[in-house]
């Protein structure tokens, strides 16, 4: 008995460390996997990210130049400013006129995917994943020849007997070209969302008696809730520090945030109210990622 | 997988109509654009009869020509540099835990998910300050140009490669890896002959985001060129806001097609991976 015992009291006594060094010996190799793309973004994008912080707090000097020493809250209280809150509450609420048209057209577009037979809903999806890897900037030039004057939408509603329209150069032509640009965004998370709900609830709600408003309100609404809201974050970030949109599609009076903070920076000069922007843009941003996945978003 | 009711009647009718309309608002423009890019009128956008004269314009541009070649260049180093480190951020976070796994994770979403404008404006800071820190320091005097766009593209492009190869390796089945190392295959024999091969279709899938993703990007290259150095997006951005011109749509359409070549190929990867 104590033949036997012995040897498995030791390696009882032997198994914890050797498992210890082995364990210790993936980690080190993860370690080591992680290390170059860790210190990759600590050189290229948490100190970038720090030297914005420290210039918010700087003040612009005579010649355009930045003072460094002497920090303040200077450029940040010049949000308040009228022509910055301007900006600001403009930009909010192109983004949110994108988000919310966006919404009401891929809603209804992504049930008519999810109704589609497989091998259909399959092709469909792919003509939906083109626009999506298709050019920004290429995609939104398309619509400045098509609002153009004398361009083909000018020639279509004359001959409609419509009259011309003035519609390159608004608000309306920025919101036109974001939504353009962005659709796919809402429309991938709200297929994923409304494909996975069980159809047979809804049949259940309709031989309740429930009207097809009442089903829709109670039952598929809630169910597909998390692609709403992955879907609404998805076009609203972008939306709203966009700044090739209206560069192309937009003139004098639509100026958003993304194309003011890139004034300050490559026109007017001045880099610490440009650099407090930025950093507003991204603590928005950082908002509305965290509610997304508390709402149990998992995919970008 | 169960597929959902359709309505009855008008909302059934208007669900089709709203369904087309979408394709028709997501095909229409770029078909015009396709048009127009051939149309024998300086005026854009205006029909004038047949012509090849602005795609002639654009191989006479030695301008475009080398925007196009400094493009490529770039999107070529970004792709292999952000494929290899992502796969190895991808590896390190699905197969392994180490000390800081939770920050490198968060980390790694960050370039994802800031806005593009906020990265331009950090990187542009960032190269301002290093190079007047070499300078200081070394005497050294650089220039914005290739390798400033090149680093600035595969910051962000590391998170994308990272997040598609994870998504293969998570849903990987770990058992051949396993049995792989029980048969004392060493940790790299099993990665170079299992999980490699297993995962390559998210690599290549990876890999076409990358280059996408670099050939596309206007707003955050524009703030990290120098002078002299200009990418196709960035010439293209420059063109339109001086004026339309012809040239600016057949070099969209150049655009468009190299678009499109790398959404067949990305296709062709989906399907390996879904085929496993």
């Amino acid at each position: 008995m104590t033949v036997i015992s012995e040897p498995s009291s030791e390696s009882a006594e032997a198994t914890p460390q050797f498992e210890k060094a082995a364990q210790r010996k993936e980690s080190r190799r993860g370690f080591f996997l992680a290390l170059p793309s860790y210190l990759y973004l600590i050189i290229f994008f948490v100190i970038p990210l720090a030297i914005v912080l420290v210039y918010s707090f700087a003040t612009r000097n005579r010649f355009g130049g930045t003072d460094l020493s002497g920090w303040n809250f200077a450029s940040y209280e010049r949000i308040a400013e009228p022509i910055v809150r301007t900006i600001l509450f403009r930009s909010l609420w192109l983004a949110f006129l994108t988000t919310i048209i966006c919404l009401l057209i891929a809603y209804p577009f992504a049930y008519f995917l999810a109704t589609r037979r497989p091998a259909i809903r399959n092709v469909m999806l792919v003509f939906v994943m083109i626009p999506f890897w298709t050019n920004f900037l290429v995609r939104n030039f398309a619509w400045r020849v098509i609002l153009g004057n004398d361009g083909p939408l000018t020639k279509t509603t004359e001959f409609l007997g419509l009259g011309t329209h003035e519609l390159l150069f608004s608000q309306k032509a920025v919101v036109l070209g974001l939504v353009y640009g962005y659709l796919p965004f809402m429309i991938l998370p709200l297929y994923a969302a409304i494909e996975r709900i069980d159809g047979q609830l809804i049949e259940a709600s309709r031989d309740l008696y429930g009207s097809g408003w009442q089903s829709f309100r109670n039952v598929l609404l809630p169910l597909s809730m998390p692609g709403v809201i992955a879907g609404s974050i998805l076009v609203f970030i972008p939306s709203l520090g966009a700044y090739v949109t209206p560069e192309i599609l937009g003139g004098a009076k639509t100026t958003l945030l993304g194309s003011y903070i890139v004034t300050q920076f490559l026109t007017a000069r001045n880099w610490p109210f440009g650099a407090a922007l930025s950093f507003v843009l991204m603590a928005v941003m950082l908002v509305g990622t965290v509610i997304y996945f508390r709402k149990g978003g998992r995919t970008l | 997988m169960s597929t959902a009711v359709e309505p009855r009647g008008w909302a059934k009718a208007a669900l089709h109509v709203n369904g087309w309309l979408v394709y028709i608002f997501f095909y229409a423009p770029i078909a015009l654009l396709v048009l127009f890019s051939f149309s024998d009128n300086r005026n854009v956008g205006i029909w004038g009869g047949f012509t090849l004269d602005w795609y002639q314009d654009f191989f006479d541009s030695s301008n475009a020509r080398g925007a196009l070649s400094n493009s490529v260049k770039i999107a070529i180093v970004v792709t292999i540099i952000s494929v290899i480190l992502g796969t190895m951020s991808a590896l390190a976070l699905e197969r392994f835990t180490f000390r800081g796994k939770k920050v490198f994770d968060a980390l790694l979403y960050l370039p994802i998910i800031i806005p593009d404008v906020t990265m331009a404006v950090m990187l542009l800071l960032f190269f301002g300050e290093f190079f007047d820190l070499l300078d200081m320091l070394f005497g050294l005097q650089l220039r914005k140009g290739f390798w400033s766009i090149t680093i600035s593209h595969i910051a962000f492009n590391i998170s994308f490669v990272s997040v598609i190869v994870r998504a293969r390796l998570s849903g990987m089945n770990t058992n051949l890896e396993e049995a792989a190392v029980d048969l004392y295959a060493s940790r790299w024999k099993a990665f170079r002959h299992v999980t490699f091969p297993q995962i390559v279709p998210g690599i290549a899938g990876g890999a076409l985001l990358a280059m996408t993703l670099s050939l596309d990007d206007v707003v955050i290259t524009q703030f990290v060129t120098g002078p002299g150095w200009t990418t196709l997006p960035v010439y293209v951005f420059g063109l339109i806001r001086k004026g339309v011109t012809p040239l600016i749509n057949s070099i969209s359409v150049i655009m468009l097609l190299a678009s499109m070549l790398l959404v067949v190929l990305s296709l062709f990867a989906e399907r390996a991976r879904r085929g496993g």
